[in-house]
């Protein structure tokens, strides 16, 4: 039973504060992924509940007892580096029961526990290797295998995918999906990539700055941002954000152009109220080419000229100019389209979102 | 197939004249090292030939005879000489690793004030020539009394070594990437183990050649040894070489017998730690 528990944490160099007392409450067994832009303090976070950097202020507690003054090896964690960090003059073998050979474990347990690691990662191949000849995707395996053969309370993961090519990020993701099934442990993983935190947590927390934006599910955060931030950060292509003004019952955009306002925020808002507008691009579509064609409630319709198109194969983007902006818009089941062409624009005002201009946070209850 | 045999025969040339280059630079900077051994193995007249006499003649090892055949006999004692050599650059190369160890791992891994300070003074006081420094050291010795003794000499080798073998040592500390030693805690080490477990080993071949350097330094040095040892009680190797100087008369064949004799140990060890070197390092910690 090993829940994670921060408390206020604060991280500062001198008088710059990195994290500015962080809040957090990882339960037992679950997958947590910190996500956020580069220097955001999400390696900062981890080291800290690793040990590895001494903590400013606040508290935490794995499996409910302070650890602030344990250090490393007392806190029954494991991490996996960023560069993997494998001892190069060990074999992989070696490197692998490191951690049982310091802990004074019999050497036939340590046998056993690193063939039991090595087989799940198939690993049998190599083990008398040294880390030096094997392959970048060996590697991350090999530091995986040695968080494993620990089996500790709690794994940490600083961006362990980051310097693999992309298809064997996709493998290697699929496999630490595996390996929580597997060991169920607590899992708490730092990435910048949204996609392998959508596809591998439990609930994800989105930091900026030093802050948490927002704690959610990957159904929460992409369905209910909490912040402008977040709306921007999560979604590939990132959702449409635009600055509008509240008259007379629409949403009027720079240079005139304007939408109704959605039906959901109508009493929420007042004229004369500037807001960020944001709309994702499944959710503007050439009509009949959407999710939701037919079952949507608030939609409103309207021609616009194409400006570039994507063709990804399933669908295209189409980036259209719309009040003085660029607004990309996903077309399902797509058609052969041209530029400059005139299209009919559904925009599906039921997932819209508005947002305060000044503290960011949204306007949905 | 011509055209692969046209070129491969090329290449065999230039790699024929390579190798003659090489063989010629070789025996250019062998030759004093050559000639020391063959002017300890030939006569006095010989020697001193003019025009030089470059096939020897007349070999025989009564140089290494005499040597060996102790004071009595009018030879010097190598013995004493080879045995303080031994102590005071063994003793002084032990302290200025360990020094250098504790100095280097600090300046590669922790932040302080003044580092770069202090970095810097360590190189000053390379600057200031080792004979520039005999007479004041001469004078405190001699009031502190510890004029001619082995302490005396390990104490200035290991001033004269530390700055190198901290700057060194530094250096291949910092090759080893952080993560390593955080890893390592991580899986259950305490600082101190992580070091000697991880850090050290991977530094290990750094430590060596700093080693190696300290050891050569204090086993070849002459200025200061000149000055401070007086008796057989310090005297070194280097200092023992004047022996063979008399008022009148310098015996080249002793001098250069005495000499190949000094060249060996270093030698030695030299061949020894660097075949570690070689295979000590096999790099791939972190992506490559
Ligand atoms: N030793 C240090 N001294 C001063 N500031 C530091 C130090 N280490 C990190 N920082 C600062 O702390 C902030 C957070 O760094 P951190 O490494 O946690 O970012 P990150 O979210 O992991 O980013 P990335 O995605 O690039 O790895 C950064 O702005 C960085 O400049
Ligand atoms: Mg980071």
């Amino acid at each position: 039973m090993a829940p994670v528990t921060l408390k206020k944490l604060v991280k500062s160099y001198g008088n710059v504060d990195v994290v500015h007392g962080i809040d957090l409450e990882v339960k037992d067994r679950e997958f947590i992924a910190l996500v956020g832009p580069s220097g955001c303090g999400k390696s900062t976070t981890l080291r800290m509940i690793a040990g590895l950097e001494d903590i400013s202020g606040g508290i935490i507690e794995i499996g409910g007892k302070p650890v602030n003054d344990l250090p490393p090896r007392a806190r029954n964690i494991s991490m996996v580096f960023q560069s993997y960090a494998l001892y190069p003059h060990m074999t992989v073998r070696e490197n692998m029961g490191f951690s049982l050979k310091i802990g004074k474990v019999a050497q036939s347990e340590i046998d056993t526990r690193v063939n039991e690691a090595a087989a799940i990662l198939d690993l049998e191949k190599y083990m008398d290797r040294r880390p030096s000849q094997l392959s970048g995707g060996q590697r991350q395996r090999v530091a995986m295998g040695r968080a494993i053969v620990r089996k500790p309370d709690v794994f940490l993961f600083d961006e362990p995918l980051s310097n693999l090519d992309a298809k064997l990020r996709t493998q290697v993701r699929t496999e630490i999906k595996r390996l929580h099934a597997k060991v169920q442990s607590t899992m708490i993983y730092v990435t910048h990539d949204q996609v392998e935190a959508m596809t591998l947590s439990d609930r994800i927390v989105i930091m900026r700055d030093g802050h948490i934006e927002q704690v959610g599910t990957p159904e929460e955060v992409f369905r209910r941002p909490a912040t402008r931030f977040v709306a921007g950060f999560i979604g590939s292509p990132p959702m449409n954000l635009n600055e509008a003004t509240v008259a007379d019952g629409k949403l009027v955009f720079a240079g005139g152009q304007s939408l109704p306002l959605p039906i959901e925020f109508r009493n929420k808002v007042a004229a004369g109220d500037k807001l960020i507008f944001g709309l994702r691009p499944d959710d503007i579509y050439p009509t009949g080419h959407g999710l939701n064609s037919g079952e949507a409630t608030d939609v409103h319709e309207m021609e616009l000229p194409v400006a570039i198109t994507e063709p990804l194969g399933n669908e295209t983007l189409l980036f259209v100019t719309m009040a003085q902006r660029e607004w990309v818009s996903r077309m399902l089941n797509p058609r052969p389209m041209g530029a400059g062409e005139m299209v009919r624009f559904s925009f599906d005002l039921s997932q819209a979102h508005l947002f305060s201009p000044e503290t960011g946070k949204t306007l949905r209850g | 197939m011509d055209q692969n045999s046209a070129h491969r025969l090329k290449r065999r040339g230039l790699k024929f004249l390579h190798l003659v280059g090489l063989f010629i630079a070789m025996l250019i900077i062998c030759m004093p090292g050559l000639w020391i051994v063959l002017s300890s193995l030939r006569p006095t007249v010989e020697i001193m030939a003019k025009p030089p006499v470059w096939i020897p003649q007349d070999i025989s090892l009564d140089a290494y005879r005499a040597m060996f055949g102790g004071a009595g006999q009018g030879g010097i004692p190598v013995w004493e000489y080879f045995r303080n050599s031994l102590v005071i650059s063994i003793t002084s190369t032990i302290i200025a690793l360990t020094i250098g160890m504790a100095g280097g791992y600090a300046f590669a891994r922790y932040k302080f004030k003044g580092k770069s300070g202090i970095f810097l003074g360590f190189m000053l006081t390379r600057a200031v020539p080792g004979i520039a420094l005999s007479l004041p050291l001469f004078m405190i010795f001699a009031r502190v009394g510890i004029i001619d003794t082995h302490f005396a000499m390990i104490l200035i080798y290991v001033a004269l070594n530390v700055p190198f073998t901290i700057w060194l040592i530094d250096g291949f500390f910092r090759q080893v990437p952080k993560d390593l030693a955080e890893a390592a805690q991580i899986d259950g080490c305490t600082r101190w183990q992580a070091f000697w477990q991880v850090e050290f080993p991977l530094a290990g071949p750094g430590i060596a050649s700093a080693g190696i350097f300290a050891f050569l330094t204090s086993w070849n040095e002459y200025a200061l040894a000149s000055q401070i040892t007086r008796s057989v009680n310090s005297k070194t190797l280097p200092v023992g070489l004047l022996d063979y100087t008399s008022e009148f008369t310098i015996d080249w064949r002793g001098m250069c017998a005495l000499a190949v004799v000094m060249i060996i140990p270093a030698l030695t060890l030299t061949f020894i730690i660097q075949k570690h070197l070689v295979s000590g390092l096999t790099f791939g910690a972190v992506k490559g």
